[in-house]
């Protein structure tokens, strides 16, 4: 700013003495920019490792009453990453549902752009309406901590879906799939569609990957169980979730192992474009893959026989729970401390776990009897 | 003030738009539950904070009969700046100097092209667009800097105690009357008038035309690199992609706030009450649940209005009156003269 002012000043001079040279006025800027780099870089300042990150997720304070009915009348509503994006229509539709069940009224509202920021002015709004919860999944876990730290100020409870928030800035973290569950089921399905024997890939994105990471590590460890003992993990290629990349490493992968039986690619695009490559190549069907997908992207290579099952979580059960939590915090049903329990309709009874998570359940596994039940 | 002069004020183009936040204003109270909460107050000004300090020096960029797209992809890169160096560990005052310093070599870059190269800065500033966009996600990739000091970010989404008003509209105030004094107050705001009116003439009466235009895109850059400075510390997140798309916004606010967009007329308080309705309708529409495709509709047509709306009340005139040229009825360019 003070750079600005300076700014200012030279084109006030440039005004009372009419015509300064050119020089004149860049040196004057060089000089007050240099003056205040000096000034703050000889006062210190804040850095880094000066702050530390709070950790533990916001306690809603209140005792939890387990037997406290629900509230009728509750306003809930979700904030999806991005409204009229599929996956996300059919999870709040699953939300709103289920408020509707519980005798409540609940609504999506949203930006059309995923970008970092575009839900701050969302949630400022929802509290300004005082609804009782808000469900949000988050497009950037900081950006959205502040406000939603002042709505939980407010008394508005927030339970976070899909992709969650800095820990202390909400109540519950609706937890789609554990890592653990998702990795050794990966494992198992790989095996009963290769009979337990035979040579396998792991295609992932990034080697860098924290989540593609943990769940590799926990494939790796149900390998380990003698049921898989004929089974052998060749290699993990990466396609860095890119198309294109994911599609010539897949090629790689079947020319570098030609005894490969299966792969398993836990990324949506690299799935996708394994698939792409297979149905097209004289492996197909004869090399399995499966993985993370969604239906719309699968649906074609599961009808012709590229590929059997692959699997990923239900999101209108996700929209589902976090409705159920967000009515059952609201009412005082649960507080979110670990441990508590609370019924969830037609999923049954949930239980909260260390850092305010629920978790939502085994994934879901498409095949082609029931993938055309699925539409996103 | 005559009655004439008064019913000329509130004919213009600027005493609409002060009426139009007046309008809004009322209308959205009585209407939308929660609008007329003195916490919405603060919501709407914080929200509206970098588009604000954007606009002010995009209005002079304007009057100047000039351009810059470039201001929300050099938001972006400010905070790419601040959070590649934050990151390094530097102190969080240094990243700030850095990030303007960056700004301001931005703001060089397009001047340059445009003064000395002689492109048009359309041109040029839809290629910084995408370049400065690009150098940010260079920078720090796709991942999101977190964990700035609470003293800074908590400043910029606080309201002064006892007040509704956010620190960060303080800041803007202070930008609006520094800027607004240099525009409407002092020879270099005369000779911005007159050089976006008329380059030539103003050339010809000793304005040096190239200087001034060149030094209103460094301070574009710079106030652009300022606005990201506030944005980072607004949502405590550096991103590469932070303020994509918000120089729209800020073109829509700025030429809703009567600024014409082939230079040499608008006022800073026209803009600034521009910059205000803008979030004004924004918020009271999100509050009634209007979906943001609705909201995307509403600012297209209110930026096409605004373009359209002053030709339309010119061109009534001239039938009117059968004669005089709208261009006579000007009264910055009269204003402009006096650097003769």
């Amino acid at each position: 700013m003070i750079s600005l002012l300076s700014l200012g000043v030279l084109f006030g001079k440039r005004g009372r003495r009419g015509h300064p040279t050119g020089h004149t006025i860049t040196v004057a800027l060089t000089a007050a920019l240099a003056s205040v780099a000096l000034l703050v870089a000889g006062c210190g300042g804040t850095t880094k490792s000066d702050v530390k990150a709070s950790g533990a997720p916001a306690s809603s304070g209140a005792k939890a009453n387990p037997n406290a009915p629900i509230k009728k009348g509750l306003k809930i509503a979700f904030l999806p990453k991005q409204i009229n994006n599929p996956y996300f229509t059919i999870a709040d539709k699953g939300g709103t549902d289920a408020v509707k069940e519980l005798g409540g009224t609940g609504k999506e509202v949203g930006p059309s752009d995923a970008s970092a920021s575009s839900q701050v002015s969302y949630i400022n709004t929802l509290m300004q309406q005082q609804q009782d919860a808000i469900v949000i999944s988050a497009n950037d876990p900081n950006a959205v901590a502040p406000s939603l730290k002042q709505a939980m100020g407010q008394g508005v409870k927030v339970v976070t879906y899909d992709s969650d928030a800095a820990p202390d800035a909400r109540n519950l973290f609706i937890n789609q799939a554990s890592a653990e569950d998702l990795g050794r089921t990966e494992v198992q399905q790989i095996a009963k569609q290769i009979g337990n024997k035979g040579e396998i890939a792991i295609l992932s994105a990034t080697p860098n990957a924290t989540n593609q990471n943990t769940w590799i590590k926990f494939m790796k460890d149900e390998l380990t169980k003698p049921q898989y003992s004929g089974m052998k993990l060749v290699k993990v290629a990466y396609g860095n979730d890119d198309d294109q990349k994911s599609f010539t490493e897949t090629q790689g992968l079947l020319k570098s192992y030609p005894n490969l039986k299966g792969i398993i690619s836990p990324t949506t695009v690299g799935i996708a474009a394994a698939a792409r490559y297979l149905s097209s190549s004289k492996y197909k069907g004869k090399v399995k893959l499966t993985g993370l997908g969604t239906p719309n992207q699968m649906r074609k290579f599961v009808k012709d026989g590229t590929v059997d099952a692959f699997e990923l979580w239900n999101p209108a059960d996700l929209g589902y729970l976090g409705a159920y939590a967000a009515a059952a915090i609201s009412s005082g049903q649960i507080s979110g401390a670990a441990g508590e329990k609370f019924k969830a309709g037609k999923l049954g009874e949930k239980t909260i776990g260390k850092n305010g998570e629920v978790l939502l359940g085994p994934p879901t596994v498409f095949n082609k009897d029931n993938i055309d039940n699925f539409n996103f | 003030m005559s009655v004439a002069a008064l019913r000329h004020r509130l004919a213009s183009w600027e005493g609409a738009i002060f009426g139009l936040v007046v309008v809004s204003w009322v209308v959205a109270s009585l209407t939308v539950d929660g609008f007329s909460d003195s916490s919405n107050l603060s919501f709407i000004l914080i929200d509206v904070t970098e588009i604000a300090i954007m606009a002010i020096t995009l209005t002079l960029v304007i009057i100047a009969a000039e351009i810059d797209l470039s201001v929300a992809s050099t938001l972006g890169l400010s905070c790419a700046v601040i959070g590649y160096l934050w990151n390094a560990g530097w102190p969080i005052e240094q990243t700030f100097v850095v990030a303007l310093c960056v700004g301001a070599v931005c703001g060089a870059l397009n001047g340059f092209l445009v003064t000395k190269v002689g492109l048009p800065s359309l041109a040029v500033t839809i290629g910084t667009l995408a370049l400065y966009r690009g150098l940010a996600y260079v920078i720090i990739g796709d991942k999101a800097i977190a964990d700035f000091p609470p003293r800074y970010t908590g400043w910029a989404t606080e309201t002064i105690a006892g007040t509704p008003i956010p620190y960060s509209t303080l800041l803007v105030a202070v930008l609006a009357v520094i800027v607004g004094v240099l525009l409407h107050a002092s020879p270099v705001g005369r000779a911005i008038y007159a050089l976006g009116y008329n380059e030539e003439a103003a050339r010809f009466a000793g304005v040096r035309v190239k200087r001034i235009k060149f030094w209103l895109f460094v301070a574009s850059g710079v106030f652009s690199a300022l606005a990201g400075i506030v944005y980072t510390l607004r949502f405590a997140s550096a991103r590469a992609d932070n303020g994509q798309g918000l120089e729209l916004a800020v073109v829509a606010a700025v030429l809703l706030g009567g600024v014409s967009i082939f230079g040499g007329r608008g006022t800073l308080p026209g803009v600034l009450a521009g910059v205000l309705l803008f979030g004004i309708l924004r918020n009271a529409l999100i509050l009634a649940d209007v979906s943001n495709e609705v909201l995307n509709f509403v600012t297209g047509v209110l930026l096409i209005i605004s373009v359209l709306a002053p030709n339309l009340a010119g061109a009534i005139r001239r039938a009117r009156s059968g004669r005089t040229p709208a261009i006579q009825a000007t009264p910055a360019v009269s204003s402009a003269n006096p650097t003769q």
